[in-house]
């Protein structure tokens, strides 16, 4: 067992337990399901905020995205305004398939060679990296939505609609949502990939597997309290909305194990802006994305720009005269 | 080079399950072996004095002391401060990385060595843990909870860390195929940059880049050719020229008021094959003065297209192209052409204009031949020659016999930075395809921004670094190799002076029998020149197509 695995994995056990038993043993329902909820909201937000403003207020000196395909160039080369793009127009849709649908992640090849063969490189499509990261983000998204029922009253229908989308496969009572069960197959494909992969497993740190970890906590505790254990929905319903209308209350009949899923969340919301997590916000930024490659047409102001010292003509030609003369080139002074 | 490994030791090498010798620790634990063969020596003092960089004097990677100023960790330390706030890249790409691997097995020199620290992210992961030790608060708070020293992932700024700093950032070209597919587009490239920068506060460049970086600075160009000595070459090249074609195509140098001033690398001057390439530009000027009334000029002065400044830091790199802009003021033209190069279109395209621009002085661009815009380039106002060439072939202005190149069966190699930080693609096939009959592309995965790196780019083309050149353009080599064996390829086309510097020992060493040649060597070998003899031999004074037999006898 490797330790940078370990801890994370003993933290999040850690974590459930002492949710767990800090309300069954010592009843600090008020500290799991008021405090520490808002401690980690404003935690999450005024970090959020604190990291992005920090990305912005670095400047960018120069405008260098990464150019995926034909330039803009003369009027009869077809360009690709979208892999690479000149106008701003290009640069949004560039961005919201980057964001939306993880394009370059699309592109994944895994490279293979062939020893004793041909000795042949060859490089083949790789799409499983892409189809967990899209199927693990999309449940989330979906999953942190439907959460919203807790917190709203009444219900908006557009999480109706939501749950009633997510819950079309009928299966079993109470209906079996798929973004619950997507989220924890996909975060249990990344954290297989971590362990499996000898190339992920060497570049991994701790940080890698912690979130991974916490949110297989969420997702577990989350599904064992909707189709297993039961929880009264009724005075969660009442502990959530006085949280979201800041008059916390703690109802009876919640159980430890409620406590525990908040405590995690609640510690995935502190973190979050902590760590690599911030790759949600950090996408937006990047100015090897977000930019167009047009620097030739427009010009690109560097905001730090300063004058540098320079070898000038004068200086070269101070420095040559004699043999340039002799050698015929012209000169700018004749001695 | 007769202890150059050979190429099937090299390959037994290769495997991309990363070994760690002490079992499944940590890489941050492993200290760096520098081993000869794979880095490059040392920047000599008086090159790094020339342009007054800091902390110059000799010094040996190998050995124990480097010599370092005694605050040196302070001054990587508010190197890193000072950068983190000028460059959001810099700042970004320190924190939102996930590691997720896609990056991996994308670097030329991972493929072609197996070295797990060869993998972008963790190229990228060497820079990351100290700028968690030393900048990130969370970090610093998480250290203090048990277990948090293992979740920050940081560690403190060694002699080690050091040492694994520059043997890394000095095995990557700068060639950002990994950013390619990177889904938040970090880009090693701009790594590199940033850990090159930081490793000259301390003085420790390597000499491949520091001598041609001193050399551009006085003598206008990387190979330190003086005036005097820039015009007997290109001397030389109008005798071979005019042997050939009968021809005397004599270039202007420095000549004020011309329409156009050419800026190529200096390498195209000084080394085969390049200067057949130079040749091919001397003939096709020859060609639009005589056919056109074309005014172009040479600068002695501004005799180099390629800055090793980029491979230095930004404001070296910035002192060095400053030459562009203050020559073609000094000689009064239009605008500025530019050869075939690699990183210096990345420069031009990317950085010229925002550091030494506005180029007020000089007119947008236009093809004064057939009347085109280059729309593209009307601010900076420097177009690719490619451009420029495909613009004129595209009107009929240019007089070509592609059977002259009809003894080569072609391919291309997309150079790195015109690929991704450019999008030059189809320019070059197009002026390929309209110089030659026989033309195939290598497999989709190895061209285009998927291009793979010679292995020898961003300074490293150096000879004592042989092993790691071949093992980093294995890629290239091995999609050559395949069209090789497939269509009978025997020449690989390129449009930058590092390769045809480059790529002739890495094909000789994987793929013996393709010769490396410039895109202008086929146009300067196709283009009938007015007045010109009958051609029996191309530019190397090797026979045409059908005068084979003649020159046998």
């Amino acid at each position: 067992m490797n330790q940078k695995y370990l801890i994370p994995l003993t933290a999040v056990f850690l974590l459930f337990l002492v949710a767990y038993t800090g309300v069954e043993g010592a009843g600090l329902q008020w500290f799991f399901g008021i405090v520490f909820p808002y401690v980690a909201i404003i935690a999450f937000l005024a970090g959020f905020v604190y990291k992005v403003l920090g990305w912005a207020s670095s400047a960018v000196p120069f405008r260098i995205p990464t150019t995926c395909g034909q330039q803009k160039s003369l009027p009869w080369i077809k360009q690709n305004s979208i892999d690479n793009p000149d106008t701003s127009t290009g640069v949004f849709v560039r961005m919201v398939l980057e964001i939306f649908l993880f394009r370059s992640l699309f592109r994944n090849t895994k490279a293979a060679f062939n020893r004793n063969d041909s000795n042949k490189l060859s490089y083949s499509w790789e799409i499983f990296l892409w189809v967990g990261a899209l199927a693990f983000h999309y449940s989330f998204l979906v999953v942190v939505l439907r959460h919203f029922r807790f917190f709203t009253s009444p219900v908006p229908s557009c999480l109706k609609w939501l749950e009633y989308i997510d819950g079309i496969v009928q299966l079993g009572l109470p209906g079996i949502f798929l973004s619950g069960v997507v989220l924890l197959a996909a975060t249990l494909y990344l954290l297989a990939r971590r362990i499996f992969d000898v190339k992920v497993t060497y570049i991994s740190q701790a940080a890698d597997y912690f979130p991974l970890f916490l949110i297989i906590g969420i997702a577990a505790t989350g599904l064992s309290m909707r189709y297993f254990t039961k929880v009264d929905i009724v005075s969660i319903k009442t502990l959530t909305m006085g949280l979201a209308t800041f008059s916390p209350v703690i109802p009876e009949g919640v159980g430890g194990l409620f406590y525990a899923h908040i405590f995690l969340v609640s510690i995935l919301f502190a973190y979050f802006p902590a760590s690599k997590l911030m790759h949600m916000g950090g996408i937006f930024l990047s100015p090897t994305r977000n930019m167009a490659n047009n620097t030739r047409a427009k010009r690109h102001v560097n905001p730090w720009n300063y004058d540098v010292k320079t070898h000038t003509y004068p200086e070269y030609e101070d420095h040559f005269r004699e043999k340039m003369i002799e050698a015929g080139l012209p000169v700018d002074k004749k001695e | 080079m007769s202890d150059e490994i050979k190429p099937d030791e090299l390959l037994n090498k290769i495997d991309y399950g990363p070994r760690s010798d002490k079992g499944p620790g940590n890489w941050m634990d492993t200290s760096v072996q520098i081993r000869p063969g794979m880095y490059c020596y040392a920047a000599k003092a008086e090159s790094v004095e020339t342009l007054g960089l800091p902390n110059a004097r000799p010094w040996n990677p190998l050995e124990e002391d480097w010599k370092l100023p005694e605050n040196w960790q302070e001054i990587l330390h508010q190197g890193m401060k000072e950068r983190l706030e000028k460059f959001r890249t810099f700042k970004v790409f320190m924190d939102i990385c996930v590691r997720c691997g896609a990056c991996a097995d994308k670097c030329h020199f991972f493929l072609g060595t197996g070295d797990p620290k060869n993998m972008p992210v963790l190229r990228a992961e060497l820079l990351r843990s100290v700028y968690r030790n030393d900048f990130s608060t969370a970090a610093k708070i998480l250290s203090k909870v048990p277990g948090g020293k293992a979740l920050a992932g940081a560690r403190p700024m060694t002699m080690d860390v050091l040492k694994e700093w520059w043997y890394y950032f000095f095995q990557c070209t700068e060639c950002r195929r990994c950013s390619v597919f990177c889904p938040y587009g970090i880009d090693t490239a701009e790594i590199t940059i940033m850990g090159r920068e930081l490793l000259n506060l301390l003085g420790l460049n390597i000499d491949w880049i520091a001598t041609p970086v001193s050399n551009c600075f006085k003598t206008g160009n990387h190979l330190g050719i003086q005036p005097h000595a820039f015009k007997d070459m290109i001397d030389f090249f109008v005798e071979d020229i005019e042997e050939v074609t009968g021809v005397n195509v004599e270039p202007q140098l420095n000549k004020k008021g011309a329409d156009i001033l050419f800026i190529t690398p200096s390498g195209d001057v000084f080394a085969d094959p390049g200067t057949y390439t130079c040749q091919g530009y001397m003939i096709l000027f020859k060609y639009l003065k005589d056919k056109y009334g074309l005014d172009v000029t040479w600068s002695t002065y501004a005799s180099e297209g390629g800055n090793f400044g980029f491979f230095t830091s930004h404001e070296t790199m910035k002192r060095l192209n400053a030459k562009m802009f203050a020559e073609a003021k000094r000689l009064g033209v239009k605008w500025i052409l530019g050869g075939e190069c690699g990183h210096m279109w990345r420069v031009i395209n990317q950085y010229m204009d925002t550091m030494n621009g506005p180029a007020d002085f000089l007119e947008e661009p236009v093809n004064p031949i057939t009347g085109t815009k280059f729309e593209n380039s009307k601010s900076t106002k420097m177009v690719h020659i490619t451009e420029f060439t495909a613009d004129l072939i595209k009107h009929g202005k240019l007089e070509l016999d592609k059977s002259r190149n009809s003894n080569r069966t072609l391919t291309f190699h997309d150079s790195c930075n015109p690929a991704r930080g450019m999008g030059l693609l189809d320019e070059p096939r197009y002026v390929i395809q309209n110089c030659c009959d026989h033309f195939y592309e290598m497999p989709p995965n190895t061209i285009r921004e998927l291009t793979f790196c010679c292995g020898s780019g961003a300074g490293l083309n150096a000879g004592e670094n042989i092993e790691l050149r071949m093992a980093g353009g294995l890629p290239r080599a091995n999609a050559v190799k395949h069209v090789h064996e497939k269509y009978g390829v025997n020449s690989l086309a390129t449009i930058c002076a590092i390769d045809r510097a480059a790529l002739p020992t890495l094909m000789d060493y994987w793929v013996p029998g393709v010769d490396v040649i410039g895109v202008h060597e086929l146009v300067g070998n196709a283009l009938i020149l007015p007045g010109e003899k009958k051609r029996t031999q191309d530019l190397r004074f090797e026979p045409l197509p059908g005068f084979e037999e003649e020159d046998d006898e």
